[in-house]
């Protein structure tokens, strides 16, 4: 009785043991990778921040006035003048807003779009 | 426990029949009761003894075995609870009204050498100059070759740099992280973002200091942790400031004017929505200051907050309001206008002769001195400082530009009833464009004074009544005459869909060496608001020394000069406030549905 009581705690230690030493290990692998993942948000976080900035350059309003004038023969944009404003009867009613089509679809940043 | 007695009867009887002292037994029992007292004492203190021994092991065990756990773990950080989504850049971004960036930061590199490490100094210095052509070859190869044992090459070096550098292939050339500041938008707006440069210098960082500008007036707040990189929202719109100074430049050339200044404003939130002068410089490339001459000549120089003028006509508009408001006058009240007004040995004379008498709207439309000097004896000297004194018109704006505290308005030393006269129309009292933008938000707005700001505001911020409503409405109407009657000064002003209400003013520059005014050299100021029935915006053009010569002679007056300006700055720029026009639109040919 006594012997299967001893053989008994042994094992009971022995796979306490093991449970504890698992737990770690899995812990710290956690730790490991929480570690690599704040990395790699640091590095996003600053390529967002070159992208921004760029976005930003290119967005400039100087860039898109000479941009706007080189383009005037395909584009024909003037500066916005109050003749342009319009009121809603002149906008001819449509039946099928599904002929629409959209193609060559880009994704871009809303980060500068006014809210 | 049962007590022994110290006098037992049985041995007392006994020792009585021998013949001993029966006391002996007593003093004997009282002895042993005194030992087992002591015996007891003793064992109780020894066990409390031992007890506090044990607690004080126990304390001293825990504190020795948590500093040797202390002394052998290694240092590492709190990592299960480490924020790091917040670790953002040093230096928060600067953002407009919408969101669009104005300042932001890029990293970059730092180029440093060891001297003592490299292997090939006069190649090496070769090679930098040829990469940097603002590098001087001689200075680098003195600093290669001499005694030191760190040289800064460059601050801020390109990624095209740093390969061209790395490919000399010096083991002495060494790169350091470096984060910069950057204004991606250019010349734009540079005198409101002011400029950086580095503070403290590391090998691995360096310190960003905002050193003009906003940058320098919310230095403390950009660089606090603690907002987490929250950027910085100004009342600008990218936009409007761009197409302001475009016009406004555009403006400045054809006028053939030195610098301009323009100043838009929210009349209800004091919110300055776009804000120029000219010249300009690039944040990103702050030129340096001048060491010698006008500090007004450099780019680095504010004329809408920094640049204080006698601004000219565009005054009478305050002294006609207090009239009102102090009910010394109607609009249709006649004054008399002959003159010129002598007072001492100065005269007051009008630019044109106005005959006998006019009526107010009158005398504002026509921007009379003699009658606005009038207007001004009725209100007397006290009434006038105290009316200008609480427009704000004699203290630095509040502007959030680290330029704008050295805008001090110049005041007459003794405010005589002459003075009383000249300030009334624009002369004697100098104040900044921005002062007077200031002012005529509070006419525009019904009367209440509003603190200009650089700060996107959440709502209307009216402070204290300056004039009545009805004051205000009666003001804003004799200004609206002066664009839209035939024979206003700034009939110029006058576009199509957008009514303009506002006053002219020119006003000879004195001479900065003293002595007088220049005889061919003006301030020409347009002070106006729109739209006219209910004013949202103000706007302040000026021009400094500007000549119009498209006529047979050349015309100095703020009507050919500063309101063509600002009529283009307004007919471009009220679009995009999105301001509707208040005319039926043309009906567009032919609208065809891209679908269709």
């Amino acid at each position: 009785m006594r012997s299967l009581l001893f053989i008994f705690t042994v094992s009971f230690v022995v796979a306490v043991a093991f449970w504890a030493y698992h737990e770690n290990y899995k812990t710290q692998a956690a730790l490991d990778k929480v570690d690599h993942l704040q990395q790699q948000i640091g590095i996003k976080r600053e390529r967002l921040a070159v992208l921004r900035a760029e976005w930003a350059y290119l967005n400039r309003p100087d860039r898109l006035r000479d941009l706007a004038d080189l383009n005037f023969d395909r584009l024909g944009l003037l500066p916005f003048s109050a003749d342009q404003f319009g009121v809603l009867t002149d906008v001819p009613k449509t039946t099928d807003l599904a002929v629409l089509e959209l193609n060559g679809i880009v994704d871009v940043s809303s980060a500068g779009a006014k809210q | 426990m049962i007590r022994t007695p110290l006098r037992p009867l049985a041995r007392i009887l006994e020792a009585r029949q021998k013949g001993e002292n029966p006391d002996a037994i007593e003093r004997e029992n009282l002895r042993i009761r005194h030992e087992q007292m002591r015996d007891k004492a003793r064992q109780r203190a020894e066990s409390r003894l031992l007890l506090l021994g044990i607690m004080f092991f126990c304390a001293f065990a825990v504190i020795g075995a948590r500093m040797s756990m202390l002394a052998i773990a290694d240092p590492v950080e709190p990592r299960t609870h480490a924020a790091g989504s917040k670790i953002v850049s040093q230096r928060a971004d600067i953002v407009d009204r919408g969101g669009r960036l104005l300042a932001t930061n890029m990293e970059t590199h730092s180029l440093y050498a060891h001297p003592h490490q490299m292997i090939e100094p006069v190649a090496a210095a070769k090679s930098l100059a040829e990469i940097f052509p603002d590098l001087d070859e001689e200075r680098l190869l003195k600093d290669f070759t001499g005694k030191r044992t760190f040289v800064w090459v460059k601050r801020k070096i390109s990624p095209e740099q740093k390969q061209a550098v790395h490919d000399i292939g010096e083991p002495g050339l060494l790169f350091g992280p470096r984060e910069m500041r950057l204004y991606p938008n250019g010349q734009l707006a540079g005198h409101i973002l002011g400029g950086t440069k580095f503070g403290e210098e590391g090998v691995d960082a360096a310190e960003i200091v905002g050193i003009a500008g906003v940058e320098k007036t919310f230095d403390a707040e950009l660089r606090d942790p603690a907002r987490e990189g929250a950027p910085l929202e100004l009342s600008l719109d990218l936009t409007i400031q761009s197409t302001l100074e475009q016009v406004l430049h555009g403006g400045m050339v054809l006028m053939n004017a030195k610098g301009a200044a323009a100043v838009l404003m929210d009349v209800h939130t004091g919110e300055v929505i776009a804000m120029s002068s000219m010249p300009d410089f690039d944040p990103n490339h702050r030129p340096r200051p001048l060491t010698q001459g006008d500090a007004s000549d450099s780019p680095l120089f504010n004329r809408a907050v920094q640049g204080v003028y006698e601004l000219g006509s565009t005054f009478k508009v305050f002294a006609i309001a207090q009239a009102l408001e102090l009910g010394l006058l109607n609009p249709s009240t006649v004054v008399d206008v002959r003159g010129p007004v002598v007072w001492g040995k100065h005269k007051i004379r009008d630019f044109h002769n106005y005959g006998k008498e006019l009526s107010v709207t009158e005398i504002l439309v026509k921007s009379s001195n003699i009658g606005t000097a009038r207007i001004a004896q009725m209100i007397g000297v006290e009434r006038q400082k105290d009316f200008l004194g609480k427009l704000g018109m004699f203290v630095p704006t509040p502007i959030e530009t680290s330029e704008a505290r050295t805008g001090h308005p110049l005041l007459p030393k003794n405010w005589s009833e002459l003075s009383a006269m000249t300030i009334s129309f624009g002369h004697g009292l100098s104040t900044t464009p921005m002062h007077l933008a200031a002012g005529y938000a509070a006419i525009a707005n019904g009367g209440r004074l509003v603190t200009p700001t650089l700060l996107k505001q959440s709502g209307p911020a009216l402070g204290e009544r300056l004039v009545s409503e009805e004051t205000a409405r009666l003001t804003r109407a004799m200004l609206r005459l002066v664009v839209s009657h035939p024979v206003g000064t700034a009939n110029l002003a006058e576009i199509p869909g957008y009514q303009v209400a506002g006053k002219t003013g020119t006003a000879d520059k004195y001479k900065a060496a003293g002595g007088g005014y220049h005889d061919k050299k003006v301030i020409t100021t347009f002070a106006g608001m729109f739209p006219a029935n209910k004013p949202k915006y103000v706007i302040v053009v000026t021009l400094d020394e500007p000549v119009e010569t498209s006529g047979d002679e050349p015309r100095r007056t703020a009507g050919w000069t500063a309101v063509p300006v600002a009529a283009e700055v307004i007919r471009r720029v009220a679009p995009l406030l999105g301001l509707r026009p208040d005319f039926e639109p043309l009906q567009m040919a032919g609208i065809t549905l891209a679908s269709q």
